[in-house]
């Protein structure tokens, strides 16, 4: 943190934007519903492993989606299992985010034509923020794919829009 | 270790007509024919005998057929009448160390086969698998339920040959 | 017991950190004592069967890795090697080698996934850090063979999509001199450990009986006692010029086929896993690794059984031909999907605390169960 240690002496004050001071404090601890679906689990989880560290983002899987920020749709979402992903997300606390990861959460993947049982899409159920195409996504691209999150959480106003 | 030809015979000398054939023509693996509805009796003879032991299922399939007719109706949709389902059991032995292969035929109107849960414990969730996937009814099984599609899902059996998807599934839609 | 406690319906996942994917798990319990547990599965059908109808026989292979991810490259040898024999295609010496070391160290990077979420799962995430370590440099040597970290589609019909990477057999040996000493940091870390022993040993012992009726095989299987291996049993491409030993289960900290055997059984097959490795890349002979493939994948009309030693025991595959360019049928035997149904006998009359313990020990794959 090379601006803290030089320019500031004690007792100084940083003058800033509530939205961007707020903001920045989101950006940088987004929990993760620590949840796993299917193949593109395995690469989240070799993010979130010693190589690719998704800790240094401040990501941290949480047992529960009641104390998380985001939530990582890796893998394929059956019809069986659409229903509970709704239900997931309605848990979350606002603000929420949802990063859909792999073809198969963008658009049913390698499944999208004859699959009988599986989702076309997450988005089918719940709003997606940003898409990580791949299958399954290297891990780059999943990092990729939060900073993007990031990117649109560093924009965000908290001031209520009317309407 | 006994071929199948070995194995057909002593089956031939205790159940007779259940048994139907020894289908080896085919290209390597051959099999024998045997009766829907006496299926459990045979299995238990082959794990209880001494000459054949077969302690283990290693796989119990559905099959469809598709050999009855198929009828188109006047919207294009086809669908198959009569003919048959099959269920093919693979069984081992790990003490004698050999294999045998059995398949059974049922009517695709009425399929019918007799579970043969109580004689290896794995046949469970592979005959509800078949269950679930051709509809093949397995008597006297503890619990034909669905197992991997839902528990409500009522738009049928989704490997049998003629089966078409449904437009929606509790409001999700169904194809792309 | 004349004391009576309350009984209780626990539902335990699908989103649960510990049930390795979506498995939904209904516990009942009287107090903290587990009466009976009903698994609940499909929460990741993918309808592979129905796929592979609609597939031409080389089209089916993208989808079996998709069945195990976390063994694919086994998953592509059992397909392969079922149509091989169908079709009766002899492949060449060389694909034989490659393929057994791309399965052997897919074993090994499947076992390391299985024993570093296993110590996560009890409560030592140290192990989880160090298994994935070691995985990276497994996956990196997959990726300069095909280009793909997880998902390969590297072993064709026939043949290899493409030939050893160059510098692949020394970085192999590097690996290998690197993951020895690793592997005794783990046992030192984590096998040995005794809060580890105290959580694993004397819980949910499997008996030998059981576990053959229930079809349970692979390392659950070993650990209950039984020498049991395919790679042995029923031999395949060219396993039997390889010496190596299948370990099985001693119950050397508790009973015979208890989680700590079933674990332990890993650690040493991965020791035996390099083994192979290393008298493989010492023997391989050249040649060329895509002169056995068929231009059109035709095969006869007839049915075939075959099955191989996957890390999680035995993957069969049965595939019937009508003799068209598409399978009529491809069922597949799913070692975890046969494991599963053991499960509640396991759990029945220990605490609730142990099913994560027992669910981690048996390592299944939701992928594998599901289809
Ligand atoms: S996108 Fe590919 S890797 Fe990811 S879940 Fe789907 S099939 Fe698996």
């Amino acid at each position: 943190m090379g601006i803290l240690d030089k320019e500031f002496s004690e007792g100084n004050i940083v003058i800033a934007k509530t939205d961007d001071l707020f903001n920045w404090a989101r950006l940088s601890s987004l929990w993760q519903v620590g949840f796993g679906l299917a193949c593109c689990a395995i690469e989240m989880m070799a993010t979130s492993a010693s190589h690719y560290d998704f800790d240094r983002f401040g990501v941290i899987p949480r047992p529960s989606p009641r104390q998380s920020d985001i939530i990582i749709i890796s893998g394929t979402v059956t019809l069986k299992m659409a229903t509970r992903i709704k239900r997931l997300y309605e848990q979350m606390p606002d603000p929420k985010y949802v990063i859909s990861m792999g073809s198969c959460a963008n658009c049913g993947g390698p499944y999208w034509e004859h699959g009988y049982h599986v989702l076309k899409g997450v988005d089918r159920v719940i709003p997606v923020d940003v898409y990580v195409p791949g299958c399954p996504p290297r891990p780059e691209a999943l990092l990729e794919g939060l900073m993007k999150l990031q990117e649109k959480v560093r924009n965000e106003s908290m001031i209520k829009k009317s309407a | 270790m006994k071929t199948s030809e070995e194995i057909l015979n002593i089956l031939k000398d205790k159940f007779g007509d259940s048994i139907i054939e020894l289908k080896s023509d085919k290209p390597i693996d051959s099999f024998v024919l045997a009766a829907p509805l006496e299926v459990d009796k045979i299995c238990m003879f082959l794990r209880d005998n001494s000459d054949l032991q077969f302690d283990s299922l290693m796989n119990l399939s559905g099959v469809d057929d598709a050999n009855g007719e198929k009828v188109k109706d006047n919207k294009g949709t086809e669908t198959i009448n009569g003919g048959t389902l099959s269920v093919w059991y693979h069984l081992e032995s790990t003490k004698l160390k050999h294999k045998f292969t059995l398949k059974v035929s049922t009517e695709r109107a009425k399929p019918e086969v007799t579970s043969v849960t109580e004689i290896w414990k794995c046949a469970d969730w592979h005959e509800r698998e078949a269950y679930d996937m051709y509809g093949i009814i397995f008597l006297n099984h503890p619990d034909l339920r669905r197992i991997l599609m839902p528990y409500d899902w009522e738009h049928g059996y989704p490997l049998r040959k003629d089966y078409r998807n449904p437009e929606f599934y509790q409001g999700m839609k169904v194809p792309y | 017991m004349a004391l009576k406690t309350e009984e209780m319906v626990l539902n335990m996942g699908p989103q649960h950190p510990s049930t390795h994917g979506v498995l939904r798990l209904e516990l009942q319990l009287e107090g903290e004592i587990i009466k009976d547990v009903i698994p609940h599965i499909g929460y990741l059908h993918r309808c592979f069967e129905k796929h592979s109808e609609a597939m031409t026989y080389p089209q089916v292979i993208p989808y079996t890795d998709r069945m195990d991810y976390l063994a694919s490259m086994y998953n592509e040898f059992g397909y392969a090697l079922a149509m091989e024999r169908l079709m009766g295609i002899e492949v060449p010496e060389r694909v034989e080698y490659i393929r057994v070391i791309m399965g052997e160290l897919q074993r090994i990077a499947s076992h390391l996934v299985a024993l570093g979420t296993y110590g996560a799962d009890i409560g030592a995430f140290t192990p989880f850090l160090f298994c994935f370590r070691d995985r990276e440099r497994i996956l990196h040597l997959f990726e300069i063979t095909c280009g793909a970290r997880l998902l390969y589609n590297y072993i064709w019909i026939g043949g290899l999509s493409n030939d050893l990477h160059p510098d692949f057999i020394r970085l192999t040996k590097e690996f290998i001199k690197d993951f020895k000493p690793n592997l005794k940091e783990l046992n030192d870390l984590l096998s040995f450990n005794a809060i580890f022993i105290e959580r694993t040993a004397d819980v949910g012992i499997l008996p030998l009986e059981t576990a053959i009726n229930y079809g349970v095989t692979g390392p659950n299987l070993r650990a209950s006692g039984m020498k049991w291996d395919l790679r042995k049993d029923d031999p395949y491409s060219v396993y039997n010029k390889f010496d190596y030993e299948i370990p099985v289960g001693s119950g050397e900290k508790g009973k015979i086929g208890d989680c700590w055997d079933r674990y332990f059984i890993r650690v040493r097959e991965m020791e035996e896993s390099l083994k192979i490795i290393e008298q493989a890349i010492e023997q391989i002979p050249d040649g060329d690794v895509k002169s056995a493939i068929p231009k059109r994948v035709k095969p006869p009309e007839g049915q075939i059984y075959t099955r191989v030693e996957n890390p999680r025991g035995e993957l069969g595959y049965f595939i019937i031909s009508d003799g068209s360019l598409n399978p009529s049928r491809v069922k597949v035997r799913a070692p975890s999907f046969v494991t599963m149904q053991v499960f509640p006998e396991l759990c029945k009359g220990f605490m609730v605390a142990d099913v994560v313990a027992i669910l981690g020990s048996i390592d299944i794959v939701l992928g594998e169960i599901d289809r």
